[in-house]
């Protein structure tokens, strides 16, 4: 089944049209990859997901678990269990990391019409993902983010998704300016979080992350839209030629 | 002495008011001849002036002329309603254990006071006992610190009927917080404080004042607080203003601090229609720290002034001034922050910060801060911002699942955090804490 559903979605930022009828279907259970070069529009893409301002459609449908994401306000598409993994993770001085995931955590189950986590509880859950995942304790005692680096604050994102445990999870070039130890730390979020009720898309410049999270389904993003779509061997054939027929194919269309 | 030909016209309704109530209580005032005579000296200077108005520089944003209407009745005797009443007042620290004053508008309640088993050192009076029995010592300091050339002092040193009288002795320490609890019965009137404290030198105490009243009722406090703070003294000082929503509450701290001391002041404003905090402070003796903030919480059309003057007298003080605010509605804040540090205050170190976080379109506030340096070697600034929350962490935020109300909660949250965390007291700092808390959760459901 269907668990995210884009139908000729058109976006624009400022007056430019970024996202030119794109089309996607992603079914619970896989792993999907969206690559593309620069200013392809795999951002937007991430960001019209999420809900943030300024990046409404100016036509085309998106269903997530069969609703439209357009009525539901961003901390809404949360709790329902779209996660997005920032390419630039915030830094939020004053507000404790611990506040901030127990905050996040009870009002999303508080919307599900589930129980608040005991403080007790809570602790313990955080505890034991941050163990899973090889996360430093330390990062949890300090403001969300800050005087972070930058693999930090993308393995503290990381480290939302497992505690948050979404339906679909969209990982915004995660992978980029990690070392190897963070990129592994990544893709073994995203793999465990993988199961028959749960999907990802990861969305990347590169081919490097791939070779961690196999991919069930590989998309080219060239010009606000999907133009190809392959298997997993399609990421290789792209690191190994590069974008350049893509973009020489867009600028000719 | 002949000072009439001196006096202006006075115009509004309520400089009239208050010259008809001085004519009449002048002479039942607490306090003998030295004291009389202070009083007519600084009724001279209100009748010369007039109440201040946006032409006099240093109210340029609180027009007290245009908005102080009428001068309400002074305050009579609390009756046993108000008694019974004040008994919950000075919630706003919350479970605190603290040595409380109780001061119905403005007259000292000693039943409801506890100055029973005074630590050594300590010695609590009121005012008025004070004033009536002429303590000479405690004279002595009355009006040392307060400037009666400023207005709101004239006039609370013209009218001041009671407050507190406290000596901390030299080298004690007081481990129990004062607490000054400050509240309004409710009835239609003006009371006028006046309290001291004299730290001397190498005492330690903690002095909480809380300002209170009834949402519904029209009642004006003036008063003031003259602190002196002794060599190697340490003294925290925590002031809450949490006055009804139709008060007006205008008030003065006047502090002399020595050397080698440390004294924290805090400022807390959540309460009250029209506010006006004063700070006078100086260091006189080098090597002295000092923190001076505060948070301000308005909402409505609240109009809340902090109007700050930091004298470096001596050298090698160091001094730290953060005051936050958060505006709502059509609130109105304002904060003037002067630093001056004279010639002979080399190596003073103070850094000024203030910053402002707007939550509507029609909340005004408006920043002054002045660096006034005659030394050379020195290191001073200062810095002002005014804003909206950041929406991209808003938008981060809510990525997470956090609801927009809660989102931003946490955001004032943690911009007051920043102020409020400099308050040594943890419990203290909990209870302000959660008065935010509070604010913010009222402030979620009217929207």
């Amino acid at each position: 089944m269907a668990l995210l559903e884009i139908k000729n979605l058109h976006v624009e930022i400022d007056g430019k049209e970024i996202l030119k009828g794109l089309d996607l279907t992603v079914n619970a259970g896989e792993v999907h990859a969206i690559m593309g070069p620069n200013g392809s529009g795999k951002s937007t893409l991430a960001y019209v997901l999420a809900g943030k301002d300024g990046y409404e459609p100016t036509s085309g449908e998106v269903r997530f678990n069969g609703k439209n994401i357009f009525d539901m306000a961003p901390d809404e598409r949360a709790a329902a269990g779209l996660f997005l993994a920032f390419q630039y993770p915030l830094e939020i001085p004053g507000v404790a990391t611990m506040t901030f995931l127990r905050t996040a955590l009870n009002a999303q189950r508080k919307k599900r019409g589930e129980a608040e986590l005991s403080t007790p509880d809570f602790l313990k859950k955080v505890r034991e993902v941050a163990k899973k995942l090889g996360i430093d304790q330390e990062m949890l005692r300090r403001a969300v983010n800050v005087g972070f680096s930058g693999g930090e604050k993308k393995r503290n994102e990381i480290l939302q998704m497992a505690l948050l445990e979404p339906r679909l999870a969209v990982l915004d070039e995660t992978d980029s300016g990690l070392d190897i130890d963070a990129l592994r730390i990544v893709a073994d979020g995203v793999n465990r979080l993988r199961g028959p009720e749960r999907s990802s898309v990861v969305i990347t410049h590169y081919q490097r992350l791939l070779k961690y999270i196999v991919p069930d389904v590989v998309h080219v993003l060239s010009k606000g839209r999907i133009v190809k779509t392959g298997g997993k061997d399609l990421a290789l054939e792209l690191e190994a030629r590069g974008y350049a027929e893509y973009q020489t194919e867009e600028a000719a269309a | 002495m002949n000072v009439m030909a001196e006096v202006k016209v006075i115009k509004t309704a309520a400089e009239t008011a208050l010259a008809h109530a001085f004519a009449q209580v002048r002479a039942h005032l607490p306090g003998g001849a030295a004291i009389a005579e202070e009083r007519a000296a600084a009724f001279d200077v209100f009748a010369r002036e007039g109440l201040p108005h946006r032409r006099i520089e240093d109210w340029k944003y609180t027009d007290l002329r245009a908005l102080m209407r009428e001068a309400k009745p002074l305050a009579s005797p609390p009756d046993a309603g108000a008694k019974a009443r004040a008994k919950s007042a000075g919630a706003l620290v919350g479970d605190v254990e603290a040595r409380r004053l109780v001061f119905i508008d403005g007259a000292f309640v000693p039943e409801l006071s506890d100055v029973a088993a005074l630590e050594q050192g300590l010695a609590i009076t009121s005012l008025a006992a004070a004033l009536s029995g002429d303590d000479a010592g405690l004279i002595a300091h009355l009006g040392k610190l307060a400037p009666i050339s400023d207005v709101a002092v004239a006039l609370n040193t013209a009218f001041m009927g009671d407050g507190a009288a406290i000596r901390v002795g030299v080298g004690a320490t007081i481990e129990r917080p004062l607490h000054l609890v400050f509240t309004a019965s409710g009835k239609p009137a003006a009371s006028f404080v006046r309290s001291l404290l004299a730290v001397e030198p190498g005492a330690r105490v903690m002095l909480v004042e809380s300002h209170d009243g009834p949402a519904g009722s029209d009642y004006q406090v003036n008063g003031a607080l003259e602190l002196f703070v002794g060599d190697r003294a340490h003294v925290d000082h925590v002031k809450i203003v949490g006055e009804g929503a139709n008060a007006l509450h205008v008030s003065t701290l006047a502090a002399a601090i020595g050397a080698k001391a440390r004294f924290n002041t805090f400022t807390f404003t959540i309460g009250g229609a029209v506010v006006r905090n004063q700070l006078f402070l100086k260091f006189d003796g080098e090597d002295t720290v000092a923190n001076i903030r505060g948070a301000t919480l308005l909402k409505g059309r609240q109009h809340v002034d902090t109007t700050l003057i930091v004298n470096h007298n001596a050298r090698g003080c160091q001094s730290r001034e953060v005051f936050k605010s958060v505006l709502d509605d059509e609130a109105h804040g304002v904060f003037q922050g002067r630093i001056v540090v004279k010639q002979g205050a080399q190596q003073t170190d103070a850094k000024m910060m203030t910053r402002a976080l707007l939550l509507s379109e029609t909340a005004e506030a408006d920043n002054k801060p002045e660096l006034e340096i005659f030394a050379d070697d020195v290191q001073c600034g200062h810095g002002a911002t005014a804003g909206a929350l950041d929406q991209e962490l808003k938008f981060y935020l809510m990525a997470r699942g956090i609801p927009a109300a809660e989102a931003e909660a946490l955001l004032i949250q943690a911009f007051l955090g920043e102020a409020v965390e400099g308050i040594e007291h943890a419990g203290l700092r909990e209870a302000l804490m959660d008065q935010v808390a509070a604010w913010l959760k009222a402030r979620g459901k009217d929207k």
